[in-house]
């Protein structure tokens, strides 16, 4: 994750706040918010109001590994430890629909339990952010004064550090069973969601319901709780699905850091144990690294489209 | 003039504020330098000192009190953190503690060029890649080939960097066997740009599907504007407006994005420096901070703030030489 200057920081509302992450994939985050029109971009600007036949493919296929996730336990799957339930390295064929790894375990099991534990520790990690990062932005935005300069300093000085290597000493500090990874990416993405919720808020705080609001005699907490909250509330879950993938990403680099998960396997750990076996079966890496890759890009993608379906400076106004 | 003070000034702010975190952080995590040095021998608890130990426990703490002086951790924390920015400044980094006498200045020193050629390889793949497709898409916008690329580049952008490097590795290594899976650094000129491919595009790769959307952005808004217009209007050739007319002005994010990168990549592809063996700063850093070789760790992330920050700078100083209107601007605060 990139350094980030404090005054550059600053500027635009969306824009800057690329969240933890190594080289490409952390300008993801830049890119996705920074254009506006997202994905589909000013040509399909017409047809914003109606989120697409991709985006519910999206979706299908993000309910699809959740519900076998969920249900991994009670579905006719082989045991994912079982070795030798296989033969080693074999094909895809009526027993193993996937094939089978270096000791015989079915790929497909082992891909869709890795499925709970990558889709826990994204969801897990970014919920906590949201709760933590969304609350204090949001109150930063409303406030103002010196409450604001203070959690925004707070968080320009988390983002200034290169992201990975921090992620790196927290584990090395917490240990690496699930929840404490869980819990280092999860602290990671607090500064990112602070600012984009803050800048959320902003935007909508100067809004003439919130004067009204004021008017009518509301005090501040209901400002904040019924007016700017339910507004700020739609783009920061759209945005925290982009997050959710990146930290998927995150919790992968650092299995292929050898630091990651070390109690239950996850995706980013099965494709890095498969990678030693690329010509041998290369099936045992990109099985995983398959899955991996389209729930990413599900995530990044209805995220894309959400985030530009409820954007205000967009709206039919 | 002002403008470039005042950025130095943020610079110096960024640089304290980091390597203060830097030496905090190393200092919190458990088991320091001295479990390294001294294994079992280790004693955590000095207050086990006290009065006449005897046997193991004598030695240890005769070793760990020796050590700690050695090492200066016996100074209070502040002092240390001083003492150290004050040497940094002058060149010194300390001495690693894994690779006992050995400079920081040198451990850093040996892995910095393989991570800058790594570095500008990827960009130049970046760039080679993504200009074009990014000019022919904004001249036809919303065509066939600007809808396919637009698709790619969300692609390109989704597959994490672990996995598009066993893809490279699979196909042009094990598959067709024209690039080799590890980087060998004592390879000579072509054959070292030839070793060191992949995983310059793997990080390549990425970045030009980021730059490709973000310059097409910018050449679609470039391409409404009047002095487009008027120059169709002169009957200049299509390229000619393209590349002489349309081009510069729409690289404000590109080159923004690009030189966040610079700063970003230099240590920063720990992955693909993992991944295909290459002795960069990347993985001297996760080696450091696993194996508690602070001293390292400390340098090598100063060195590259720096580097991140000073490259800002330059980005900010280029706007100026891209459009003339952001010259004036500034010489009217």
């Amino acid at each position: 994750m990139p350094e980030r200057l404090p005054d550059s920081a600053l500027s635009e509302p969306l824009t800057s706040d690329a969240v933890f992450h190594e080289a490409p994939a952390e300008v993801v985050a830049d890119a996705l918010v920074a254009e506006p029109g997202g994905v589909a971009g000013e040509v399909e600007g017409a047809l914003k109001r109606r989120l697409g036949v991709a985006f519910w493919i999206a979706v299908g296929w993000l309910v699809l590994i959740t519900l076998l996730a969920i249900f991994a336990p009670v579905l006719p799957l082989d045991d994912p430890d079982a070795v030798g339930s296989g033969g080693k390295w074999e094909g895809t064929s009526g027993e193993h629909w996937l094939g089978t790894d270096n000791l015989g375990r079915d790929v497909m099991s082992r891909t869709i339990h890795g499925a709970r534990v990558s889709l826990v520790v994204g969801f897990a990690a970014v919920a906590g952010g949201l709760v933590v990062g969304g609350f204090l932005g949001l109150v930063a935005g409303f406030k103002g004064g010196w409450f604001e300069r203070i959690v925004i300093a707070l968080a320009d000085i988390l983002l200034s550090f290169p992201a990975l290597i921090l992620a790196l000493a927290i584990v090395t500090f917490l240990g690496r069973d699930m929840w404490k990874i869980v819990l280092a990416l999860g602290i990671l993405s607090i500064a990112p969601i602070t600012r984009l919720s803050r800048a959320n808020t902003l935007q909508w705080s100067q809004r003439e319901f919130v004067l009204a609001a004021r008017t009518l005699g509301a005090n501040n907490r209901r400002i904040l709780f019924r007016e700017v909250l339910p507004n700020v509330l739609m783009p920061m879950a759209s945005l925290a699905l982009i997050g959710v993938a990146i930290v998927i990403v995150a919790e992968g680099t650092l299995s292929f850091l050898n630091v990651g998960i070390d109690d239950a396997i996850s995706w980013g750990k099965l494709v890095f144990e498969g990678k030693d076996s690329l010509e041998q079966a290369p099936h045992v890496a990109f099985v995983p690294a398959g899955a991996m890759f389209l729930t990413v890009l599900a995530l990044n993608f209805a995220g894309d489209r959400l985030r530009a379906h409820y954007d205000v400076r967009e709206g039919l106004l | 003039m002002r403008f470039v003070l005042r950025r130095l000034g943020s610079m110096v702010v960024v640089l304290v504020v980091v390597s203060f975190l830097t030496f905090l952080l190393m200092n919190l995590l458990p088991g320091g330098p001295e479990v390294n040095y001294l294994g079992p021998l280790y004693v955590e608890d000095l207050s086990l000192c006290e009065g006449t130990p005897t046997g193991d426990l004598a030695r240890g703490c005769a070793e760990t009190i020796d050590l700690r002086d050695k090492l200066n951790l016996d100074k209070p924390f502040f002092e240390r953190y001083v003492s150290w920015v004050g040497n940094a400044l002058t060149g010194d980094f300390g001495t690693s503690y894994r690779q006992e006498g050995v400079a920081v200045f040198d451990i850093i020193n040996e892995a910095l060029p393989t991570s800058l050629w790594l570095m500008v390889y990827a960009q130049v793949i970046a760039f080679v890649i993504a200009i074009p497709v990014a000019i022919y898409s904004a001249y036809r916008v919303g065509r066939w080939f600007d809808r396919g690329a637009t698709a790619a580049s969300f692609g390109v952008i989704a597959i994490p960097p672990f996995i598009l490097a066993l893809l490279l590795i699979y196909f042009f290594a094990v598959k067709l066997g024209w690039f080799p899976t590890v980087y060998d650094p004592d390879a000579e000129a072509v054959e070292r740009l030839r070793s060191m491919f992949m995983p310059a595009f793997t990080l390549g790769l990425g970045l030009a599907a980021v730059y490709a959307r973000l310059l097409r952005t910018d050449l679609v808004a470039t391409l409404q504007e009047d002095f487009i217009l008027m120059a169709r209007a002169k009957g200049m050739p299509t390229w000619h407006i393209l590349l002489r007319h349309a081009l510069r002005p729409s690289t404000f994010s590109l080159i923004t994005v690009a030189g966040i990168q610079i700063g970003a990549l230099i240590g920063g592809a720990l992955v693909v420096e993992r991944i295909f063996s290459m002795p960069g700063l990347g993985t001297i850093i996760v080696e450091s901070v696993l194996s508690r070789d602070y001293q390292v760790v400390q340098g090598a992330i100063l060195l590259i703030t720096a580097a991140y920050v000073a490259v800002n700078i330059a980005v900010d100083l280029v706007y100026g030489y891209l459009d003339p209107r952001v010259r004036h601007a500034r010489a009217a605060t």
